[in-house]
């Protein structure tokens, strides 16, 4: 069997990985391709420590996860197209209207 | 054997997730994302949770990925004209490795210090791993699954009305 410290870095890895890409890459939908990697990173974290430590919550909490990414990913898109109709562009350095 | 398989899907996952990062091609990065979130099913299936495999596939490679390459296509996005500035760019892999440092740490300092629970692979191939699932979801957690079919009603008039013609 597996151990769970094996999950647990290579979730912390996925999760890195992620972050390094919302942080440096520059195009909206890449960005949000990004955060869905996080996202994906923790549910591991969370099926890893359901199944060692036998107690499907941590299931259902993924489960949950999902639908927030569902939501996040229609809401988000829309505003992206609605963006781009404006301003010809999703790069993020564009997005400049509330900078102070 | 286990281990070594699992090290050769750890390993496709790493690269795939690599590859979204520095793709430069929006299409390329969505794709790798999708091989991802193979792998990670694949994971899934590993650690005796086949309907969370099954919901993985279905859902974040089949419904919302998708979704995403279907935008990348509509706004027809070129391969990005430059990256950030070489500052940010480092600002960014710092806080990045700082992250991965961090938790690091915490996996090397920490115990796993809590009650078990009865779920054991024996009940997980007797009952049946949906059937677990459904059985606390509509007991145990009935009312976040109520909230969450408010979050996607709420998801699906701010997709309406932000795709409407006069913003």
């Amino acid at each position: 069997m597996v151990s769970l410290n094996f999950y647990l870095v290579l979730s912390a890895i996925l999760f890195a990985i992620g972050t390094i890409g919302v942080l440096t890459r520059r195009n909206a939908i890449v960005i949000f391709m990004c955060v869905e990697l996080m996202l994906n990173a923790v549910n591991l974290t969370f099926i890893a420590f359901s199944k060692y430590l036998g107690n499907l919550d941590g299931q259902i909490f993924v489960f949950f996860v999902m639908t927030v990414a569902a939501a996040e990913a229609a809401v988000g898109l829309a505003l992206m197209i609605a963006y781009f109709k404006n301003r010809e562009s999703i790069d993020v350095e564009d997005m400049n209207l509330m900078k102070w | 054997m286990e281990t070594l398989f699992f090290l050769i899907v750890a390993a496709i996952a790493v690269i795939c997730s690599l590859m979204v990062v520095t793709n430069k091609n929006p299409i390329n990065s969505a794709l790798s994302l999708i091989m991802t979130f193979f792998c990670l099913a694949t994971l899934y299936v590993m650690l005796e949770a086949p309907f969370m495999a099954a919901i993985q596939v279905i859902v974040y490679a089949g419904a919302i990925m998708v979704l995403i390459v279907f935008v990348i296509m509509l706004l027809n996005i070129k391969s990005e004209a430059g990256r950030r500035t070489s500052h940010a760019l480092f600002m960014g892999i710092s806080v990045g490795l700082l992250l991965l440092v961090q938790t690091w740490y915490l996996l090397v300092k920490s115990s796993l210090s809590s009650v078990r629970g009865t779920v054991d692979s024996a009940m997980i191939s007797k009952v049946g791993h949906t059937e677990l699932i459904g059985k606390s979801l509509f007991t145990d957690f009935l009312l976040p699954f109520e909230i969450t079919s408010i979050l996607l009603l709420v998801a699906i008039v701010g997709a309406v009305v932000l795709s409407k013609k006069k913003l």
